[in-house]
């Protein structure tokens, strides 16, 4: 695990989606860690059309690695307002680059105070030594 | 993504060695094994394209020797053993009175009356017990668990020979598909087999325990120029599902015979009397209930086992997947499952469900992915 890297200016859930938060945007993802754990990404089912909206903690995708498939479970809620359209084609770029070009959804941010709940960098890595 | 408790898990002699090479290692069939060490998908490409190492010291081996070995050998697997060169192998299955699949398995002639079955890890003890009460009919037939005695790596891909070949003395070129030799490799004793479970050419590798981990080391070294990885479960599930080869617990189980999953051709119902023989002879006559299909998906999505076929549009399922994924060489999304026999028709259009959502497939020719031959 020591070659993971989980930067200190994002928030993090238990289910290993990262968020980082600018004004009332978040950009969601998921975490080294989790791309690790899952292999080589195949595909990926996003709410693809951004005319939905994601809630804490409820599922707002599909991941398909070679082995098997995980749901995304968002961390927080809000409208979504961009989707990582490169990852149709290329999931691949989530293994690659997971918190940058690996991004999958932009949110407006409904209700902030469910950023509290959610992990620092430090606290994130802890969570992981103790599964 | 939860940790568990590995420590009731099986070791094989290489564990230490795929920890050092930062294997992920899961459970399976009781074991913990290494499922990648680089990425599936790099290790599924070398395979097809230069070489793959596995361990698979997990699989087990039994010895069935003594004069009644061969008489009692026909008797217990559907297969013909009658007709077995000395150094010669054979696939076949453990079938019950009924015709369900106890277990598939690969078959040696080792010697005149020297034969070595090898088993799914899994299906280790069940098998054992098996052939030990069956064998108790039978005059002159002495049957032996090997498994813990036994290691076996198998390095396959179209640059196995060459990688193999400096290594032994024995005349690679001269060991014919589905036959073995004893011979030292990297001077270590060998039985060098030319089988594999990944579609391409390739060799496995009979040893000690005790040899195993300077026979890994030796190997993988003797081919890092030819771009040789060692290899995974996971590689080995994509290559297998690719070459449509049937993997114990998914395509076979004891609800299922051999008939059904298009093994046929290893039934030999004119041999003589065998375990099986009455039922799958029926079902031989009567027509399968249901086949093994390759499904491709026409639309986007990943098929698992699991997932329900239906016919375009309609309320009832007519069967199921068994395995699925991602064909890494092929590019389809592929899966192999059964259908009810009138629906097992190629080029048909059928449905899976994939989480709720009718996602269109075909019915395609098996297997998916078969090796230009040289």
């Amino acid at each position: 695990m020591a070659s993971l890297n989980h930067p200190a200016d994002l928030k993090y859930s238990e289910t290993d989606e990262w968020v980082r938060v600018e004004g009332d945007q978040a950009t969601i993802g998921i975490t080294d860690y989790a791309q690790d754990q899952l292999g080589d990404i195949v595909y990926l089912e996003l709410p693809w059309d951004a005319a939905q909206s994601v809630s804490h903690e409820q599922k707002f995708g599909d991941i398909e690695s070679v082995k098997a498939t995980s749901e995304l479970i968002s961390p927080i809620s809000g409208a979504v307002t961009r989707v990582n359209e490169e990852l149709k084609d290329h999931p691949e770029l989530i293994n690659d680059s997971p918190y940058e070009d690996g991004w999958m959804l932009v949110v407006k941010l409904s209700n902030p105070a469910e950023l509290d709940r959610l992990m620092s960098a430090d606290e994130y890595e802890k969570f992981l030594q103790g599964r | 993504m939860t940790a568990q408790d590995t420590s009731s898990l099986k070791r094989t002699p290489l564990y230490e060695q795929h920890r050092a090479l930062g294997a992920k290692l899961v459970e399976f069939g009781g074991w913990d094994m290494p499922v990648q060490y680089s990425s599936i998908v790099d290790e599924h490409r070398a395979v097809r394209t230069r070489a793959g190492l596995f361990d698979v010291s997990h699989m087990g081996e039994f010895k069935i020797e003594g004069p009644g070995a061969a008489a009692f050998l026909q008797y217990l697997v559907p297969n013909d053993v009658s007709h077995l060169a000395i150094h010669q192998a054979l696939y076949t299955q453990l079938c019950l009175p009924n015709g369900g699949t106890i277990d598939d398995l690969l078959i040696y002639r080792l010697a005149d009356m020297h034969y070595m079955l090898v088993v799914n890890a899994a299906n280790i003890d069940k098998d054992f017990a098996w052939v030990e009460r069956q064998a108790k009919h039978f005059q002159d037939v002495h049957v032996f668990n090997q498994s813990d005695a036994t290691a076996l790596l198998a390095l396959q891909g179209p640059a196995a020979q060459a990688i193999l070949q400096p290594l032994t003395d024995v005349d690679l070129s001269s060991i014919r598909y589905y036959h073995c030799a004893p011979g030292m490799v990297a001077g270590v004793n060998c039985i060098i087999s030319r089988t594999g479970y990944t579609g391409e050419d390739g060799f496995e590798l009979y040893c000690a325990p005790v040899d195993v981990t300077g026979l890994w080391t030796d190997l993988l070294n003797a081919g890092k120029e030819q771009g040789l990885l060692p290899a995974g479960l996971g590689a080995r599930d994509t290559l297998r599902l690719e070459a449509a080869y049937c993997l114990y617990g998914h395509e076979l189980d004891e609800q299922t015979n051999p008939l059904e999953a298009n093994l046929g051709w290893t039934i030999k119902l004119q041999k003589g009397n065998f375990i099986g023989r009455d039922a799958l002879l029926q079902v031989k006559e009567q027509g399968p209930k249901r086949k093994l299909v390759g499904v491709e998906l026409i639309e986007r999505g990943v098929p698992r086992g699991g997932y329900l076929i239906y016919e375009n549009d309609q309320p009832q399922p007519i069967g199921a997947l068994t395995s699925g994924g991602p064909g890494l060489t092929v590019n389809k999304n592929i899966g192999l499952g059964y259908v009810e026999a009138a629906h097992a028709v190629v080029g048909h259009t059928v449905q899976i469900d994939i989480r709720g959502r009718r996602t269109a497939a075909q019915i395609v020719a098996l297997p998916f992915y078969k090796r230009e031959k040289q």
